[in-house]
């Protein structure tokens, strides 16, 4: 064997091994931050030893996974708030998984009844009130048009899933009428435009800008922990958390972040094997304690600064009417000209 | 070559030819590789076109009950809130880009050397990372205000008034200053290629200097600065990640929700090209109301102007206001970004997958630079060669993908690329048997091809704007030389046109390593650049985990910003040193979106 011939044979070798089709794989998109969803994947590899490709989108995941269409090599989707999971759903981009793990680990509110989605983790939506100027713990979400606070609210666009989730729930309970009432009252008692994330209503209300604002819970742990660093403990510093209550005192809104099963999965044996690891024990502590989100399986208990808000009781309202009024409660972000 | 032209035996035994040989320049030669020029152009323009045509797609499916809801809510605001957004960065750049490069060529002051190239330097940065910056560093709590009120003596944030960011004045501010560089470049040039014989016959006349820069140099600059000033606007109207962070409404901003928050790409497919029309509206009416100017440069021939020496206060003053727009658009970010990343590289180091970031970065952006530049090739090319009207309505065409906000843009790639792809991998298994995947997507060509689809009015404005520069007597003589159409252009254009290449494939490659909504949507697997990491962070609220790539992107777009700046900027004491194309072809590289 010639010189040149065996370094082809050497190079053919090296372009066998390194085809995809050999090794154990999954592939996600996900919408998911990678400091977020990285250390899960990378628990998982090193217990099944199957790789976990990743593509970490912002818009345009569902878009993809559509025109890739049949050839598609996404697994996995996972995505944040139950609107987005809904629509993968809609749009046919799903399909049904059927796991007696999955079904016995995530409550029944908190998954697709025809199993096309799942939650993953949980993160309720509360209020970060200023310690030195508000003294009141019982705090509805409806209190937020309440005049007393003229001038002293802030949150982020009126148009972020998190806050259409929200006036969504509302829409559900009080009719669109009075939610756009109670969105109008909401933006008559802003202190500043919305806009920025939710950090930036602790560090507002540390500089005095506002007194009361919405954000999720597992900011409130990452900044209290100080992983972002010492300038957001002093942010986290300056807020009490309140967990809130629609009026009926029911419960908090609460959001998931989830995931789904894509209709063309090439591996879909593992991408199930992934989505069961993700509700295991094991990454269930891993989403409570490095993510300081609210664990979606019974018997994980969240992170002690998260326990420390207080006992967390979800509003019952159904998920599937949430995703059905999440559009109208966008139109009525416009309509009452709140992000203006 | 087979006997058609009139050959005549050579005294050294080789034939010549006389007339219309293949290759020759003679007519039916021109038509049939002006035809050649025009099919490379059109697959090209068509590679465009297919975003647009993947936006129409998606519109074409229509969107219910948008447009009375917008126009009943948020379009009257979004229209506003964008033409002023419009207005104000349009009279920013334009004011501070004309009166810096103003003020560098004509006159001598403290710091001219150094402010003729740091000028640029805000283009390094992308406006995203200005805007977190600036969110942070003028935060009731943050650095500035906090000394402010330590040196008053107050206590609390709430006694302080202090200008609010979060505004779209503040928008305004914060863009034009990060985006003047756009029109400075082409300014500059301008003044200092053709100005001097004017500015002097004026002088002569007896007018002030003031006089001869309303009168003569704004005129002549007007081309560029329109040219630079648009292109400018098209960032600003494009932008989303710091209208988002500044609360800013535009009309991408409600493209956005109606896509995010409502699910419909069909709506804000919509609104995009009724933007994109609008967008196309404006830039022909401008040309069409300078079409009647004509400025003849004859580059070869001027000097560079002989600079009048500021003192005293004119000349501090001078100083004062070229150093602002450095300082706002590029030292208070970059300061921001050292102190950030200083802090983590002291304690954690290098984060470990860094190499990878940077290699991911710009390998994609070399190879996605290498085919803008020759995409843009053929385009300036055709556009010289032949000579159909269609031939100039191709190269506007190809300039489309600069007009459309990047992450529609992406949108609208998805579905002729994805295509594109599926298309092979059924072919692929049609003949073999074998699945193959999505082989474009996979390997990252998507992503190279989106990046030159964006980009590629940077690179063929540049590069056309170098060959206008080369007088087709030159080809003439090199035809009846007996050079070939490839040999002229490879013996006398590539030499000629080396700057404007060098000036076109330096912006581009800036802009790839800053561009990030395509990146999001179109990359592969476990495909992390710069700009990402930056993204991932920031959307997670931990800004300053990011900033050690976002630093990184600011100091590889700062060496080719100097390197463009020192080698087409250099004063040349004899003019025959300077590289006739090299100027105008900076002026043309920034200023380039022909749409």
């Amino acid at each position: 064997m010639s010189k040149s011939s065996s370094l082809l044979a050497a190079l053919a070798a090296t372009v066998l091994t390194a085809l995809p089709a050999v090794a154990a794989e999954v592939n996600v998109y996900t919408t998911r931050e990678p400091g977020l969803a990285q250390p899960l994947f990378d628990a998982f590899t090193k217990e099944t030893g199957i790789t976990v490709n990743t593509i970490f989108m912002k818009e345009g995941l569902a878009e993809r996974v559509a025109a890739e269409g049949a050839n598609s090599p996404a697994d996995l989707m996972m995505m944040v708030d139950f609107g987005n999971l809904a629509d993968l759903a809609d749009r046919g981009l799903t399909q049904p998984i059927e796991s007696e793990a999955l079904n016995q680990a995530v409550p029944e509110s908190l998954r697709d009844p025809a199993g096309s989605w799942y939650a993953l983790s949980a993160r309720a939506r509360v209020l970060y009130v200023s310690k030195d100027r508000v003294t009141d713990d019982k705090i509805t979400y409806e209190d937020l048009a309440d005049p007393k606070w003229k001038g002293k609210v802030c949150l982020r666009s009126g148009q972020h899933p998190y806050n259409t989730a929200l006036i969504a729930t509302v829409i559900t309970k009080d009719g669109r009428e009075a939610a756009k009432t109670w969105l109008e009252g909401v933006k008559a008692n802003l202190a500043r435009k919305p806009g920025g994330g939710d950090r930036d209503v602790a560090k507002d209300i540390l500089a005095g800008l506002c007194d009361i604002g919405v954000g999720n819970s597992y900011y409130v742990g990452l900044m209290r922990s100080g992983s972002g660093g010492d300038e957001q403990k002093t942010w986290a510093d300056a807020i009490e958390v309140v967990l809130p209550t629609f009026k009926d005192g029911k419960g908090t809104h609460v959001n998931v972040s989830g995931a789904a099963l894509a209709k063309n999965a090439p591996n879909k044996d593992n991408a199930v094997k992934l989505m069961e690891f993700l509700v295991s024990e094991e990454a269930q502590e891993i989403y409570a304690k490095a993510n300081f989100e609210y664990p979606v399986r019974a018997g994980v208990s969240p992170d002690p600064i998260i326990a420390e808000l207080g006992q967390l009781t979800v509003d019952p309202t159904p998920v599937t009417d949430i995703v059905k009024n999440r559009k109208d409660a966008s139109l009525l972000v416009d309509e009452v000209g709140f992000d203006n | 070559m087979t006997g058609k032209a009139t050959r005549g035996p050579r005294p050294d035994g080789r034939s010549f030819r006389i007339g219309t040989g293949a290759g020759g320049p003679g007519p039916r030669a021109r038509d049939t590789s002006g035809h050649l020029w025009m099919l490379a152009s059109g697959v090209i323009v068509a590679g465009v076109l297919a975003p647009v045509g993947g936006l129409v797609y998606y519109a074409a499916k229509g969107s219910g009950d948008l447009w009375p809801h917008l126009a009943g809510t948020i379009l009257p605001a979004a229209l506003q809130t964008t033409l002023l957004l419009l207005a104000g960065v349009g009279l920013i750049v334009s004011a501070v880009g004309v009166g810096t490069a103003w003020l560098v060529a004509m006159y001598r002051f403290p710091g001219r050397r150094l402010f003729e190239w740091a000028l640029l330097l805000p283009l390094a940065v992308p406006t995203y990372i200005v805007a977190y910056a600036y969110l942070d560093v003028l935060h009731p709590v943050g650095p500035v205000q906090t000394a402010i009120r330590g040196v008053l003596g107050l206590a609390s944030p709430r006694d302080l008034w202090f200008p609010e960011i979060r505004s779209l004045p503040g928008a305004i501010v914060l863009l034009g200053f990060v985006l003047y560089p756009y029109v400075y470049l082409p300014a500059r040039a301008l003044f200092m290629m053709q100005s001097p014989a004017l500015v002097e016959v004026a002088r002569t006349l007896g007018s002030s200097r003031r006089r001869v820069f309303w009168r003569v140099a704004l005129p002549l600059a007007r081309p560029a600065v329109a040219v630079g000033a648009s292109l400018a606007l098209m960032e600003a109207l494009n932008d989303i990640g710091a209208s988002e962070f500044l609360g800013v409404r535009t009309l991408t901003v409600a493209i956005y929700s109606t896509w995010v928050t409502r699910s419909s790409i069909e709506g804000a497919a919509q609104i995009a090209l009724v933007m994109l029309a609008f967008v196309v509206l404006l830039v022909t009416l401008e040309r069409a109301a300078r079409r009647r100017q004509r400025f003849v440069s004859r580059s070869s021939k001027t000097r560079t102007a002989v600079p009048e020496t500021l003192s005293g206060l004119g000349g501090l003053a001078a100083t004062a206001a070229c150093a602002l727009p450095i300082a706002v658009g590029f030292l208070v970010p970059a300061s921001y970004l050292v102190h950030h990343a200083a802090r983590r590289l002291l304690e954690h180091g290098l984060p470990n997958a860094f190499p990878g970031w940077v290699a991911n970065t710009l390998g994609v952006s070399a190879g996605a630079t290498v085919a803008t530049i020759l995409a843009g090739l053929v385009i300036a090319y055709t556009g010289r060669f032949a000579r159909h009207r269609a031939a100039r309505s191709l190269v506007r065409l190809s300039s489309l993908g600069y007009a459309v906000p990047g992450t529609v843009l992406a949108a609208g790639m998805l579905m002729p690329f994805a295509g594109l792809d599926n298309l092979i991998a059924d072919t692929w298994r049609g003949l073999t048997g074998e699945r193959v995947g999505l082989i474009l997507s996979s390997t990252g060509i998507v992503l190279v091809l989106g990046y030159a689809i964006r980009f590629l009015a940077v690179s063929s404005g540049g590069i056309e704007a170098g060959l206008t520069k080369i007088p087709p007597s030159l080809d003439m003589a090199a035809r009846t030389l007996g050079a070939r159409p490839l040999r002229t252009v490879a013996r006398i254009h590539v030499p000629l046109l080396r700057p404007a290449i060098a000036a076109a494939g330096l912006l581009v490659f800036v802009d790839c390593m800053k561009e990030l909504p395509l990146t999001l949507m179109l990359r592969p697997f476990n495909f992390e650049t710069l700009a990402t990491t930056v993204y991932g962070e920031a959307a997670r609220g931990t800004y300053e985990d990011g900033s050690i790539a976002a630093l990184t992107i600011v100091i590889a777009g700062l060496a080719p910003v100097i390197f463009l700046a020192r080698s087409s900027f250099r004063d040349a004491p004899k003019a025959s040193r300077r590289s006739p194309a090299s100027d105008d072809a900076v002026v043309e590289a920034t200023a380039a979106p022909a749409v």
